[in-house]
């Protein structure tokens, strides 16, 4: 092999190898974490936060604007403080109410950020006021069950025997 | 005559004796392994300076190795289109074909069998050489022609190595899912659209493709440099190359595959351990 | 420093290992100019002695001084700018496989400066001319028969003009024309370079038909010494048995061994 044939060789190689690289970083992956440039962070306490993690999307009408930067525990309201980190672009007032919600049915969970309609908007250290726990699957169900239960002493004058499944 | 019950600890303790002087044989080695790196790396001037040496050592470790890399690639990513399709349609969700087949790609199975591939490849190759070279004394040769055998014929075949893992990787998981892309959309017809789409959501570009390609550069290195030690320590006899080969090849292996487990841990989940 | 000497060995004792001396209070002188012949069994360390004289290894006592300086006293730098005045023509010729003729003689050339590449092809065909092998410069050393390959590395071990060149068994293997056209051309060289030689071997009529003065080595010492005439003649036994080939003398012809008949004994019972 002379050395211009190696040479030619060894170019392709390393094109074709950076434009494997490009390909995935363009066509497969998405930037969402990389064109996140500037982010400031809100607090929100929760009373349960169920399965959220850190690094959980905040989604706000379905779009991500935001990522969960870390999950504590207020020993003193003994409710989960969730600390956010938003994406500098999208401000949000002062009265946006956060949910923990579900992707799916047995999805992962996120935030749900619902704006509301104050003027003056949130800043970089400030607290949402307006939180909504998880849901959770057991409470959900005793729920439901002492609603029917209730429901049917005031139809009638039994309870149901057996709850709805 | 010995009382049998003596007998049988004397050999327990040569037993434990020798299993002793194994390990410490083990981290001796080690040790002059590292400074072996180091040196290699400190006397790299040779190998970056005269950059047509390092190239040379490309063609040999890189283009060389597309071949098979190319085409195990472009299988392995058949077959998780095909066995995943398997599993995801029973919770109806084939439409995540391309999320399984990237995410797995990309994350693990790119960097780590093509690293598989590259030692057994070109590590056994590069262990061969080297080791021959000491053999026939052409390392001597070179030391007595006052040229540090070291910077001339180990730095850029170690670099050589460096720089092509990556790439080889890289080009190992676009394959897959080119493969991927064949089964599930032209072959199994799941949908073009959510195949790319669905896979553009789920992969990130920091989170799963940059830590493969550091996956990549991690492997790249761990099995160059056993390959360059092993054929530099290799006994200049025949069966002493051969068995440096054969060690290159199963260290390298075993090297990668504990390396994958360290830095998936450290990587994805470092969120979720607690 | 003697004035005329190119080596001096000095008391000299190494071993790989400490417990085990290869070397014994080893003393030599090479004089500038002359053939010198180092000669011995295998095993007897003359080709340890080399390593030591090129400076591969430190003594474990005593002085080895080479072309002005002790070997001891060399940093990596005084190491590699004595080797360049060195040549060294290893067992097996040592060429690079990956390299063809011309790149392997050109190589010390390439290494050590900045010479233009017009002056470096003169320099190749100059040298192998010498050696005879000039329409073989574009060959691959895998193409080239032994004695060819031997006299390639010739070549190469006098690309820079050494002025002291040392050769490592350089007739192992070789047909009886490659054999005679090594052992001239170690003569003319050195001659005409006005350089040293220093020849490790124990082919022992040939050499001593070339050399101007030999070292007989046995078991890491130096047990003889002299010119060939001397030598031939020597009344030293291990000396005699080694230069007319006799089977019996202070080397024995059998391995020690128990009784022959304890053996027999054994194995007809």
């Amino acid at each position: 092999m002379n050395r211009s044939a190696i040479d030619l060789w060894v170019g392709v190689f390393v094109v074709t190898g950076i434009a494997a690289l490009l390909f995935l970083a363009l066509k497969v992956g998405n930037l969402a974490t990389f064109s996140s440039g500037q982010a400031y962070q809100v607090f929100a306490k929760f009373a349960n936060i169920g399965g959220l993690k850190a690094r959980a999307p905040i989604k706000s009408a379905g779009v991500v604007v935001g990522r969960v930067a870390s999950i504590r525990f207020d020993n003193e309201s003994y409710e989960a403080i969730v600390e956010m980190n938003l994406d500098a672009q999208y401000q949000f007032p002062r009265d946006t109410t956060a949910k923990i919600l579900t992707s799916g049915i047995l999805g992962e969970q996120y935030v749900g950020l619902e704006a509301g309609g104050d003027g003056v908007m949130l800043k970089s250290g400030d607290r949402l006021r307006l939180t909504q726990s998880a849901v959770v699957l057991e409470n959900l169900i005793s729920q439901f069950l002492f609603s029917k239960a209730s429901e049917a002493k005031d139809t009638g004058k039994e309870p149901a025997k057996e709850p709805a499944k | 005559m010995i009382v049998p019950r003596e007998k049988i600890v004397q050999q327990l303790r040569e037993r434990l004796e020798r299993l002793g002087s194994r390990v410490t044989s083990i981290v001796w080695r080690l040790g002059f392994a590292s400074r072996f790196l180091y040196y290699l790396v400190m006397h790299s001037g040779t190998a970056l300076r005269r950059f047509r040496l390092t190239v040379a050592e490309v063609y040999f470790a890189g283009v060389l190795s597309l071949v098979i890399i190319l085409v195990s690639g472009l299988f392995v990513g058949m077959v998780l289109a095909l066995q995943g399709y398997e599993t995801l349609q029973r919770f109806g969700a084939s439409e995540s074909l391309g999320v399984l087949v990237a995410l797995s790609l990309v994350r693990e199975l790119g960097p780590v069998v093509a690293g598989l591939l590259f030692a057994s490849r070109a590590g056994s190759a590069i262990t061969a050489e080297i080791g021959l070279m000491k053999a026939t004394e052409q390392l001597s040769a070179m030391e007595m022609m006052a040229v540090d055998p070291v910077a001339r014929v180990v730095a850029p075949r170690f670099w050589g190595g460096v720089i092509s893992m990556p790439l080889l990787a890289a080009l190992f998981s676009a394959m897959g899912i080119f493969g991927g892309y064949l089964v599930g959309v032209q072959l199994i017809g799941v949908d073009a659209g959510a195949f790319w789409s669905q896979m553009q959501a789920a992969v990130d570009l920091r989170n799963d493709i940059m830590n493969g390609v550091i996956k990549s550069v991690v492997f790249g290195i761990a099995v160059t440099w056993i390959a360059v030690f092993e054929g530099y320590d290799a006994p200049p006899t025949a069966e002493g190359v051969s068995r440096a080969t054969t060690r290159t090849v199963v260290t390298s292996s075993l090297a990668i595959l504990a390396l994958d487990f360290v830095l998936t841990a450290l990587m994805f989940t470092g969120g979720n351990t607690k | 420093m003697q004035k005329d000497s190119i080596v001096e060995i000095e008391g000299v004792w190494f071993g790989y290992d400490a417990a085990r001396p290869v070397l014994r209070d080893i003393n030599l002188t090479i004089p500038r100019g002359a053939v010198v012949g180092i000669m011995g069994q295998s095993g007897c360390g003359k080709t340890t002695l080399l390593r030591i004289i090129m400076a591969a290894y430190l003594p474990t006592r005593g002085t080895a001084k080479v072309l002005g300086g002790a070997t001891r006293d060399l940093d990596r730098d005084g190491l590699y700018a004595m080797r360049r005045k060195m040549g060294m023509l290893f067992q097996f010729g040592a060429l690079f496989t990956d390299l063809s003729v011309y790149e392997n003689v050109a190589f010390p050339m390439r290494e050590h400066g900045e010479l233009p590449e017009e002056l470096i092809h003169d320099l190749v065909m100059l040298k192998l001319q010498a050696v005879g092998l000039r329409g073989a410069a574009q060959r691959m050393p895998t193409e080239l028969s032994g004695g060819m390959g031997r006299r390639v590395a010739l070549a190469r071990s006098i690309a820079l003009d050494p002025r002291l060149i040392l050769y490592d068994e350089p007739f192992t293997g070789l047909d009886p024309i490659s054999f005679g056209v090594i052992v001239r051309l170690i003569r003319e060289l050195n001659d005409s370079l006005g350089a040293t030689s220093i020849i490790v071997t124990h082919d022992v009529q040939e050499a001593l038909g070339v050399v101007d003065y030999v070292y007989f080595m046995a078991a890491g010492q130096v047990i003889a010494q002299g010119t060939p005439d001397e030598i031939r003649s020597s009344s030293e036994p291990f000396v005699n048995q080694f230069v007319n080939g006799k089977l019996e003398g202070p080397v024995p012809f059998h391995y020690p061994a128990q009784d022959y008949g304890a053996d027999l004994e054994l194995a007809a019972s």
